[in-house]
């Protein structure tokens, strides 16, 4: 079977253009996202606070659990459905307490007074102080800048620099746009969306170093070629299985999202994006800025006063 | 057939054998033999999938430094004393600290000289100031003192941790020191969370104070507190209501017996009221003080203090020579449990605070076992059949290939003995959609080259080799990644870098060798002239 007929030429590099232009007005959108909501929703992972899984017996409401609450003043309170039903519920404060008695023990103890006694179920409690917090979102970026500096230097030994370039590029744009996404969908970045966006960062290279790998074997071969051109005979050679692998990975992912539960659930969606953005980057975005750096330095060495 | 496929063929089948023995504990726990139980252990599961506790408790070494401080004043002081060296006082000033103020120049040089000789050497003169006619003489810790107080205040809660855990009945804790003044503990399976909290977080410091009988506790709530007296509160509980009520006693400053002295804390009932109370046994130089101290101290009253807060303050009716007390203070039997185990344990040497706690239940880590276990059985499901309807037989050996994959993933998995969490059940399924690219990238080549009309054999070796070295830099660069992943990690994404990583260096060896020799042994056993690819 063949969903890509093997002799395909599509021309992806003549519509280079309009798919930056696409590429920027996401980015964008993400940026102006990022900005009207003071910069990305931190989860208490990031931000420090306290985060509660607890299970009813007996079916609530957001606003019931909020009122048994109410007295405890807790700073930021957010309670949401878990997972949709009407009977488990994350709870969500900015308080911490690094006090023995805990925040969940004096909540719990406060639902049981209205609930009664043994109808609450606390599944889950994750307490993070603030200076952990920070210690963390700074661990997360040092993360994500050494694996960019890693990749970059491991491109740059196996190919040429203009390569390590467009797929650091690539890996901007992709971790950009999943953030920026996030953003518009209100959802909070925490410990594993970080995990997520290194496992974005390491796909999204695999599939431009495929890519680039073509290209590398193409230009050696046919030396009279135009570059452009050689390019574009890469991407489409290795389109089929660009669009194979990137489905199987997808189908996987979206098992992830649909069965994997809610705790996970933020993870999966994070990945879902990262496929899809990384997908279209490693065509659209990694192989075209070979192509505008070739004309930059060109346009470059035209300009310049020449020596003689 | 060919030496080199049987050599092949044998390092594949030798790979699966080991890595069914090493699963076989995790797949069959009770009717796998007794033998390969201790060689290989079952499958780690993580505390978000096992349930159970994970802190990290901050120890606050300043309190440390300071109550260092505290011991050397009333060390000094007593040494002066004994020393017939006039002083005025001796106090802490600040946190890390001391003054010693004199009346005259020649009590002046002989503070000088006790420092000197004394074992002070940890201490650094500053300045010293004469004002109206006293000279005070201010001392401080050197740099590296302070560094050294507090790294042993955290060496010295580290083990009074441990202690404590290990009474507390829970089997494969971890308790790790992190950076300068944080600890990591991790409780897998703990049922009781607040009741860990507590025995892990207190304190525990025990101080034995003489009751100011003569200051009036009214007056002192008030704020009226002569100097060298300190005001704490008695902790009564009601049995029957279980109401606490709080009254107030002034005790003296100087504390005149400490927790470190006892040997042995037990839990026994009063028969008289079938209440428990903890019984303590000194060590030989805590009872010789305990009876020195009750010897003169007939008919006053003693309080025992318990991280500031009063027990009891019963009176002394007789001197008290066996080396034994006890501490009466209306608890019920859990308390008193947990109150004789951190005293066998030791007091903590600063308090410590906590920093960060996940706590998952096991109602909730078995639910996400269970839904780890759907989506990847259903992703996988969802491969194989894609694979098998795009490559038709090809796909089955790519198929055969991904299940022998996750089979060596979890083999290893249980070798390193890493914990399975639940984003590295994500980090599987990641791995299960990527493991196929590397056949993927080898069977789009040998089309090609077919479609060059080369024959199945030279076809296959073409694709291949051409495919090879694009395999290894698109997974060496993924590798980076989860490496980079895993230094920084912490908890759960730590065990996402680590499923992604095996699963990488798994995927290369089934997606590449393994899938080889599958076809190089049909290739020669059938002598197969067309490839289903």
């Amino acid at each position: 079977m063949e969903i890509v007929k093997h002799d395909i030429n599509i021309n992806f590099i003549g519509r280079r253009k309009l798919a930056m232009v696409f590429s920027v007005l996401l980015i964008v959108a993400g940026i102006v996202s990022l900005i009207v909501k003071g910069g990305p929703d931190y989860g208490i992972d990031f931000a420090g606070g306290t985060l509660i899984q607890v299970k009813f017996t007996d079916a609530t409401k957001a606003a019931d659990i909020k009122k048994a609450l109410k007295d405890m003043d807790l700073e930021g309170l957010l309670v949401q459905n878990f997972e949709g039903g009407s009977h488990e519920f994350l709870l969500r404060a900015q308080d911490t307490s690094s006090e023995l008695e805990g925040l969940a023990q004096q909540i719990g103890s406060h639902l049981e007074k209205t609930y009664g006694e043994g109808s609450v179920e606390i599944r889950r409690v994750e307490m993070v102080g603030p200076q952990v917090g920070k210690d963390l979102r700074k661990k997360g970026l040092m993360a994500i800048v050494f694996a960019m500096i890693g990749v970059l230097i491991y491109i740059t030994i196996r190919f040429e620099f203009k390569f390590a370039v467009g797929a650091i590029i690539a890996l901007v744009h992709d971790v950009l746009i999943t953030l920026g996404v996030f953003s518009m969908f209100g959802k909070e970045i925490d410990l594993p969306i970080i995990a997520a966006f290194l496992a974005i960062i390491g796909y999204s290279l695999n599939d431009t170093i495929i890519v680039y790998d073509r290209i590398r074997e193409n230009s050696g071969k046919e030396k009279k070629e135009e570059f452009p051109a050689t390019v574009n005979a890469s991407i489409n050679e290795t389109l089929s299985r660009t669009i194979l692998t990137s489905g199987t990975t997808l189908l996987v992912i979206l098992a992830l999202f649909l069965f994997g539960g809610g705790v996970i659930h933020n993870f999966a969606f994070a990945m879902l994006i990262g496929v899809v953005v990384g997908t279209y980057s490693s065509i659209f975005v990694a192989s075209p800025v070979l192509l505008f750096w070739d004309d930059y330095k060109n346009r470059h060495r035209k300009g310049a006063p020449k020596a003689s | 057939m060919s030496k080199s496929i049987k050599l092949r063929g044998g390092v594949v089948l030798f790979c699966l054998a080991l890595s069914l023995l090493a699963l076989a504990p995790t797949l069959f726990p009770n009717s796998s033999p007794g033998w390969l139980k201790k060689s290989f252990d079952p499958l780690h599961l993580g505390l978000d999938l096992q349930g159970g506790m994970h802190l990290v408790l901050g120890v606050d070494v300043e309190k440390a430094v300071e109550s260092r401080i505290d011991g050397i004043v009333d060390q000094v002081e007593t040494e002066l004393r004994e020393k017939d060296v006039i002083f005025k006082r001796v106090s802490r000033v600040g946190n890390d600290r001391l003054v010693i103020v004199v009346y005259d120049e020649q009590a002046g040089n002989q503070v000088d000289a006790f420092m000197e000789e004394g074992g002070y050497r940890n201490l650094e003169p500053l300045t010293l100031k004469t004002e109206g006619g006293y000279i005070e003489k201010y001392y401080r810790f050197t740099s590296a003192a302070v560094a050294s107080i507090k790294d042993n205040a955290v060496k010295q809660a580290l083990e009074t941790l441990r202690n404590r855990i290990d009474q507390f009945g829970v089997s494969e804790t971890v308790l790790q020191r992190q950076g300068s003044d944080r600890i990591l503990v991790q409780l897998p399976g703990v049922k009781d969370p607040k009741r860990a909290v507590a025995l892990l977080g207190k304190t525990a410091l025990l101080e034995f104070k003489l009751v100011a009988e003569n200051v009036d506790a009214q007056a002192a709530v008030k704020g009226v507190l002569p100097p060298g007296t300190r005001l704490l509160y008695e902790r009564h509980v009601d049995s029957r209501s279980g109401a606490v009520t709080q009254t107030p006693v002034v005790v003296y400053d100087k504390t005149v017996l400490t927790g470190d002295l006892v040997s042995d804390a037990q839990v026994r009932i009063d028969p008289r009221f079938n209440e428990p109370y903890v019984s303590i046994d000194f060590n030989a130089a805590g009872a010789k003080r305990f009876d020195q101290i009750t010897a003169s101290n007939i008919g006053k009253r003693m309080a025992i203090v318990l991280d500031d807060t009063v027990y009891s303050a019963p009176v002394i009716r007789e001197r008290i020579s066996g080396g034994s007390a006890q501490i009466s203070g209306s608890f019920d039997e859990q308390e008193a449990t947990d109150l004789a185990i951190v005293l066998r344990a030791g007091s903590l040497p600063a308090p410590v605070t906590i920093l960060e706690n996940r706590t998952v239940g096991p109602s909730l880590g078995l639910d996400s076992i269970h839904r780890g276990v759907w989506s990847v059985i259903i992703g996988s499901l969802a491969v194989v059949l894609a694979m098998g309807i795009y490559y038709n037989l090809a796909g089955l050996v790519a198929n055969l290939a991904l299940i022998l994959n996750l089979v060596f993933i979890m083999a290893l998995l249980s070798l390193f003995k890493a914990s399975l969490t639940l984003p590295g059940i994500g980090g599987i399924v990641l791995t299960l959609g990527m493991a196929v690219d590397a056949n993927v990238l080898i069977y789009e080549r040998i089309r090609e080259e077919l479609r060059l009309g080369k024959s199945a054999r030279n076809a296959l070796d073409a694709g291949y080799s051409k495919a090879f070295l694009t395999i290894m830099d698109a997974n060496i660069t993924t590798l980076i990644a989860a490496l980079v992943l895993f230094q920084f990690g912490t908890g759960p994404v730590k065990g996402f870098a680590v499923t992604l990583s095996i699963g990488i260096v798994a995927s290369l060896f089934t997606a590449i060798f393994v899938s080889r020799v599958i076809f190089d042994f049909f290739l020669e056993r059938y002598q197969v002239k067309r490839l289903s690819i």
